[in-house]
């Protein structure tokens, strides 16, 4: 066998063994999740409050999953609000040569880097500054600010992807800036814009750090904005470091239920944006 | 006067020099074939016509295009109603992600169409002009990007001619299409040119000896010869025409 087959064959092991390590870390942690919280994997720990206990050894964590769902969704809807129109002006034909629009790409690349504890503690200062406390208010601005690079530059990059053709056709009828980006873009990137919502809903209900100082916790759903609230990381967080093994195992179950709630996100997201695309041009 | 006159309009990209002090009158009512090879500034030049070039955050013009005697890159001139004037028909289709219907019902609304009955037959009128009508009529309401390259070309003719511009500027429409498409859309282009001005870029030589009654022949960000067509393929006078139409260069 030749040196270059030997190559060939040595480079096609690699490939292979970098993706088995790609889906065998996915598989892995699921199974190491699923195994230490099987005991405590009951329908009562999803339809429950905590009861009995500082960190309810009975009942459930839905105060974890609807305080997860109370911060994330929000927090998905205004990313988006503000990263649309960003992205807009990002593209060439609104950037022109603006310095200030070029470095904002560079800023959500920062921004995107700075971990969550960060944002955590930013929000903390602000909340004392303007004198309120942990809330589910505070939380949604932290989970926001956290979710926002991401979602702002995957939707970037989907708008980059538009045809320059395809914009030029559009402002040859001569459609305005507005008209093209609202009725022409928007409507191309519609997969793209919900893949990267929901890229960046699975960050921020995965996040604790931001929400420590920010949401605080509760063991019970809060009826008003101004209220602590619960999420499931910090469920997990909070009853993993108990030294009770019972505990515990709820811990991996409260990580378990996460772990489903993002695989179903990105696999709705892909189905989603498959659906989508049949309609756009390509 | 002609609707589109050029008086030394150059352009750059960056420090780059894509068209040199160009002057010329485009004809109206007939089809202006600007010729020449690859890189020589003809998309450019098209382009300049409705402002497209500025788009491209580094492009730079100087010079003057007059469109019904008015200089289109003078501070006060409305791009939009420009852009009416100029229809554009890119190289690949670029169906809008909408349906066919709306595609070509897209300029009209964006210039204020409203009414339901209104958007109808003008969507028919445009679909007729265009040679697609009879194989869309039951679809209308259907994506565009589901129909054939050849159709979706055609769709974008409609598109264009639903805003009535007087000129339709053409960059080498035909290039991504099967020779029969190629045919439809050339016979389009011979029955447009009673009503409209139309340019079209093409760097196939025989496309524009069958299509042009005028011609531009450019050569390294120049313009080196302008006239009607047969003069220029008869008896061209520059010695890069020359050579072009010989086919020494392509």
């Amino acid at each position: 066998m030749s040196w270059r087959h030997i190559e060939e064959r040595a480079f096609k092991g690699l490939m292979l063994f970098s993706t088995a390590l790609v889906v065998g870390s996915l598989l892995w942690i699921v199974a190491v999740v699923l195994w230490k919280g099987a005991g405590a994997l009951k329908l009562s720990m999803l339809v429950q409050m905590p009861r009995g206990g500082a960190y309810g050894d009975e009942g459930g964590i839905l105060n974890g999953i609807v305080g997860s769902m109370l911060l994330s969704l929000p927090a998905t809807v205004m990313a988006g609000l503000v990263a649309l129109p960003v992205c807009i002006i990002l593209q060439d034909e609104h950037a022109g040569r603006n310095p200030l629009i070029r470095t904002a790409r560079l800023s959500l690349d920062v921004l995107w880097g700075i971990p969550s504890i960060v944002y955590g503690a930013f929000g903390y200062t602000l909340m004392v500054y303007l004198g309120l406390r942990a809330s589910v208010l505070a939380g949604i601005i932290a989970i926001t600010f956290v979710q926002l690079p991401i979602v702002a530059r995957a939707i970037d990059e989907v708008m980059k992807a538009v045809p320059r053709e395809l914009k030029e056709a559009a402002y040859a009828t001569g459609a305005t800036r507005f008209e093209v980006a609202t009725r022409v873009v928007l409507r191309q990137c519609l997969p793209g814009i919900l893949t990267g919502l929901l890229l960046g809903f699975g960050r921020g209900i995965g996040d604790a750090a931001a929400l420590i100082f920010t949401a605080g916790y509760s063991d019970r759903i809060p009826g008003t904005l101004a209220e602590p609230v619960a999420s499931l990381p910090l469920t997990v967080f909070y009853l993993l470091g108990t030294p009770y093994p019972e505990t515990r195992a709820r811990a991996y179950a409260a990580a378990f239920v996460l772990l489903v709630i993002v695989l179903t996100v990105s696999v709705v997201s892909r189905f989603v944006a498959v659906r989508f695309r049949r309609s756009t041009v390509s | 006067m002609p609707h589109v006159q050029v008086r030394s309009l150059s352009v750059w990209y960056g420090s780059a020099q894509v068209l040199k002090d160009i002057t010329v009158d485009i004809p109206d009512r007939q089809i202006t074939c600007i010729i020449g090879p690859s890189g020589c500034g003809k998309t450019t030049l098209l382009k300049s016509l409705n402002r497209l070039l500025e788009l491209t955050p580094y492009a730079r013009v100087s010079g003057k295009v007059l469109v019904d005697g008015e200089d289109i890159y003078a501070d006060h001139v409305d791009v939009v109603n420009l852009r009416k004037k100029m229809g554009l028909l890119s190289q690949k289709p670029q169906p809008l992600p909408m349906s066919i219907y709306e595609n070509v019902a897209f300029g009209p609304r964006v210039h204020g169409m409203r009414a339901r009955k209104e958007l109808s037959s003008t969507v028919e009128h445009y679909l007729k002009a265009a040679g697609l009508w009879e194989e869309v009529k039951e679809r209308l309401h259907e994506p565009a990007a589901q129909l054939s390259v050849g159709q979706q070309q055609r769709l974008c003719l409609a598109r264009g001619l639903a805003v009535e511009p007087e000129v339709i500027l053409c960059d080498e429409p035909t290039a991504a299409l099967d020779p029969v498409s190629a045919q439809t859309i050339e016979r389009r282009f011979k029955e447009l040119s009673h009503d409209y001005t139309i340019l079209v870029v093409t760097h196939i030589l025989r496309q524009a000896k069958r299509l042009a009654h005028h011609v531009l022949f450019m050569y390294m960000g120049e313009l080196v010869e302008a006239g009607p067509a047969r003069q220029i393929f008869d008896s061209p006078a520059h010695p890069e025409t020359q050579a072009y139409i010989r086919g020494d260069i392509s």
